[in-house]
């Protein structure tokens, strides 16, 4: 599978996620923001972590309107894969690739901490190597994470099924306690109608190696590079 | 000596000011703690804090129409999130 990771100027997780890619079997490639066109037989693209334009404005909101998401945009629409994690999800918030917005955190505080999440469905591309109800570990750090959307977005993503990730307690449980941004009806990530799209404030691309504590990220990738052997 | 650029500039500048705020029922979780800290100062009689944002725009226009389109352009384009804030534009 061929990934390109797109790098904004502020992006900081981008050769985290790389490398996450690359123990999957990905090959990859970086893409700067003011390209027009993606590389040629792009499979996946990943907005990554960081601070894109330093935040300026609203989180994502300079680097959604960035010369590259035109190409990010008419790569969606075509059913390509996008992956964005952290500020790459306030960035397709802000792009309309994906519905609602990240605010401040409820607490107003940078929250920087393992978190557990529930997968909440385990039949799309990003998730097909995690099983259904499983609580996975990975870490949360960010400021702006609290996923907002008006009531009838959010009870249409609830219809469609389309809340990818909760925060949840190691059990699983889902209670107010594990949801540490505030965000509605604790939601970690969402998928768009096709479910190609996918956007999440927590970072699996950090848990894939023993040795930083945890390797639950590794079924997200694995998904990716596997969906996309079995689809080819 | 000033440039033609320059010079065009200062007879066509516009002033316009752009508010940007929170649409009700969004919270408002930096209003709330300014909110507090106003009454811990003691400031009195303070029932509720919104905070919003605001741009002081200069157009290189002397059309009052085209200037207003063109803003309502950028907050519709870039400077608010109209998922979450109202946007209001006044041209000196």
């Amino acid at each position: 599978m061929k990934a390109a990771i797109v790098v904004f100027p502020g992006s900081n997780r981008d050769r985290d996620a790389a490398r996450a890619l690359r123990l999957a079997g990905a090959s990859v490639s970086s893409v700067w923001h003011s390209e027009h066109e993606l590389p040629h037989g792009t499979d996946l693209v990943v907005l990554p972590g960081g601070f894109s334009y330093g935040d300026y404005l609203r989180c994502g909101a300079i680097a959604g309107r960035a010369a590259v998401m035109d190409a990010v945009r008419a790569h969606a629409a075509g059913g390509g894969l996008v992956l964005g994690i952290c500020n790459g999800f306030q960035i397709l918030c802000e792009s309309g690739l994906l519905p609602g917005v990240l605010m401040r955190n409820a607490n107003l505080r940078f929250i920087c901490h393992w978190q557990h999440l529930l997968v909440e469905r385990t039949d799309t591309a990003f998730t097909n190597r995690y099983q259904s109800g499983q609580a996975i570990q990975v870490c949360v750090a960010h400021g702006e994470g609290n996923y907002f959307a008006d009531a009838d977005t959010v009870r249409r993503l609830e219809a469609e099924n389309r809340v990818a990730f909760r925060y949840c307690d190691p059990d699983g449980n889902i209670t107010a306690d594990a949801n540490r941004n505030g965000s509605l009806n604790s939601i970690a990530g969402i998928y768009s109608e096709k479910l190609n799209v996918l956007g999440l404030m927590p970072h699996p691309e950090n848990l894939v190696d023993p040795l930083v504590g945890g390797i639950d990220g590794r079924g997200m990738f694995e998904s990716l590079t596997g969906s996309l052997a079995k689809a080819a | 000596m000033l440039g033609p650029e320059t010079r065009r500039n200062r007879e066509t500048v516009m002033k316009a000011r752009v508010t940007v705020t929170l649409k009700s029922g969004v919270l408002d979780p930096q209003g709330k703690a300014i909110e507090g800290a106003l009454r811990s100062l003691g400031v009195e009689g303070v029932a509720s804090v919104r905070q919003g944002k605001v741009f002081d725009v200069e157009l290189e226009t002397a059309d009052k129409a085209k200037a207003e389109e063109a803003l309502t352009h950028a907050c519709e384009r870039l400077l608010a999130n109209t998922v979450i804030e109202n946007y209001r534009v006044e041209l000196a």
